[in-house]
């Protein structure tokens, strides 16, 4: 006889049991010991079908192929771009990724990327040992100009975009802000001025505070209603 | 955060700061004194906005300087853990650490708050030594405000060890507090192009150009300065920061009643 010991979206500990019996599949942030499924990370319990995953609260980035991330220029070398993706190592953006363009003998890399820049970029391969492999070659991929960038956890990005884009749309609609998030839990920002902006990153670190309440969508109009008012007074 | 100095510019430019506040306005200032009891003769704990400090005093005896036999003294140290911020590394104190270090110690022996007199135990043979030590465990800008007032309500909550004979016991806490008689109040007035503001954050003193840093007592008097950055300050600049930190300073010392 399976069945499943915890409830949908309860926190649970490391160590404790979330299943019992062979039916149930360890997914992220579980592992099998025995007949059971055992949590090794703090997070809110997902069990859709037969598998049974962790959605931790929170977290560093982990990267995956096919990542699109905001990324800090951090140093350069004779042929590639080394960048801060918020994990432990850079990610290292090689002369062919980074731009379509054709680059002469002796060009200066500086005019295409500088140390400082911030960029959109798309995580390209991420070998076993971990060094990431970044392009520039994709639709949408950039370097960003002006704006915030403001970070929260990688984790609660979903939330942020919500369903179809809804949240992110809505936050965009009420500030006139221009958003992106990135899947490493960066989010670019700029607004027409300042206080837009601020608006915009109030209500990210709202909905990241809040991410594992319902009704999310609602409380974030209302909350960018209300202190808009305000600063119109 | 991340912002560009260049971004940084145009957003000051216009008169604005990036978090919404005034070019004058401190983040909320939160002073809790006495938050080791046990371990240190005197402790404290102050938030500026997310940047957080912790001081404790320990006393020691020691032998008084040659040229000073009846007066006592401090050391400050100031330690910037990585767990503060990710600009800091482990290892021996940077430029930075040495350098809040210095202006701490500065305002408070400058100003001659703390009476060195006091400190002495027995003349030319036993003084009191008071160790400072500063620890921000988490740095959002504004560091050498933040820990100069964690200094001073560490000194403000400090009572002397019971001494017993030359032996200090430390276990229990005497009932005199130390010679505090003054309070010299630190305010920081940072440059960014053409305008000044107070209380920075973390992203604001990196594209700042340059910052100075002034103590002054009740009566107006200012007692010590330290500039930093990399910008030239003219005479006139340096009068407007004066008359900033007169201002703030009035509205910081109501948090050391």
């Amino acid at each position: 006889m399976s069945k499943l010991v915890v409830v949908e979206k309860q926190i649970v500990v490391p160590g404790e049991i979330l299943a019992e019996g062979m039916d149930f599949l360890p997914g992220k942030g579980t592992f099998r010991e025995g007949e059971n499924i055992i949590a090794s990370r703090l997070g809110l319990v997902n069990a859709s079908g037969r598998v049974v995953q962790i959605v931790p609260l929170a977290g560093k980035y982990l990267p995956k192929r096919d990542d699109t991330i905001i990324g800090v220029v951090k140093d350069m070398s004779y042929s590639s771009w080394f960048v801060d993706v918020g994990y432990p190592y850079e990610g290292s953006l090689s002369m062919k990724d980074a731009t379509a363009e054709f680059i002469e003998r002796g060009a200066s890399l500086s005019d295409y990327f500088a140390v400082g820049d911030v960029i959109i970029t798309k995580v390209a391969n991420v070998t076993k040992e971990g060094n990431i492999d970044l392009t520039m070659k994709a639709p949408g991929l950039r370097k960003l100009n002006g704006g915030r960038v403001i970070e929260i956890t990688p984790f609660k990005i979903p939330r942020v975009v919500g369903k179809q884009g809804s949240m992110i749309g809505l936050i965009k609609d009420k500030t006139g802000c221009t958003l992106f998030a990135g899947q490493n839990g960066r989010i670019w920002i700029r607004g027409s001025s300042p206080e837009a902006e601020k608006l915009a990153t109030d209500a990210i670190y709202l909905i990241a505070e809040k991410a594992h309440t319902s009704g999310l969508t609602e409380r974030v109009g209302e909350f960018l209603e209300k202190n808009k008012l305000e600063n119109q007074k | 955060m991340i912002v560009s100095k260049e971004y940084m510019e145009s957003i000051i430019d216009q008169n604005k700061r990036i978090d919404g506040r005034k070019f004058d306005e401190y983040r909320k200032i939160e002073v809790e004194y006495g938050i080791s009891p046990k371990s240190a003769e005197g402790s404290a704990r102050v938030k500026i906005g997310d940047t957080e400090v912790l001081a404790g005093i320990k006393m020691e005896l020691g032998t008084p300087f040659s040229d000073k036999p009846d007066e006592g003294s401090i050391m400050v140290n100031v330690e910037l853990i990585p767990m503060a911020s990710s600009l800091f590394e482990s290892g021996p104190p940077s430029i930075n650490a040495i350098e809040l270090a210095r202006v701490t110690d500065r305002g408070i022996r400058e100003s001659k708050a703390l009476d060195f007199k006091k400190l002495c135990v027995r003349e030319g043979e036993k003084v009191w030594l008071v160790f400072i030590d500063i620890y921000p465990i988490n740095a959002d800008g504004n560091l050498f405000d933040a820990c100069y007032m964690a200094a001073l309500a560490a000194i403000k909550d400090a009572n002397f060890p019971v001494l017993e004979g030359d032996k200090i016991n430390y276990k229990e806490k005497g009932k005199e507090k130390l010679p505090l008689t003054k309070m010299p109040i630190s305010c920081t007035v940072w440059m960014i192009g053409e305008k000044f503001l107070v209380d920075p954050t973390q992203e604001e003193e990196l594209a700042s150009d340059a910052r100075l840093s002034i103590v002054i007592l009740e009566n107006g008097k200012i007692c010590a300065m330290q500039k930093g950055g990399s910008m030239a300050l003219r005479a006139e600049e340096i009068f407007k920061m004066i008359d900033i930190a007169e201002e703030k300073t009035k509205e910081i010392r109501r948090y050391f009643k």
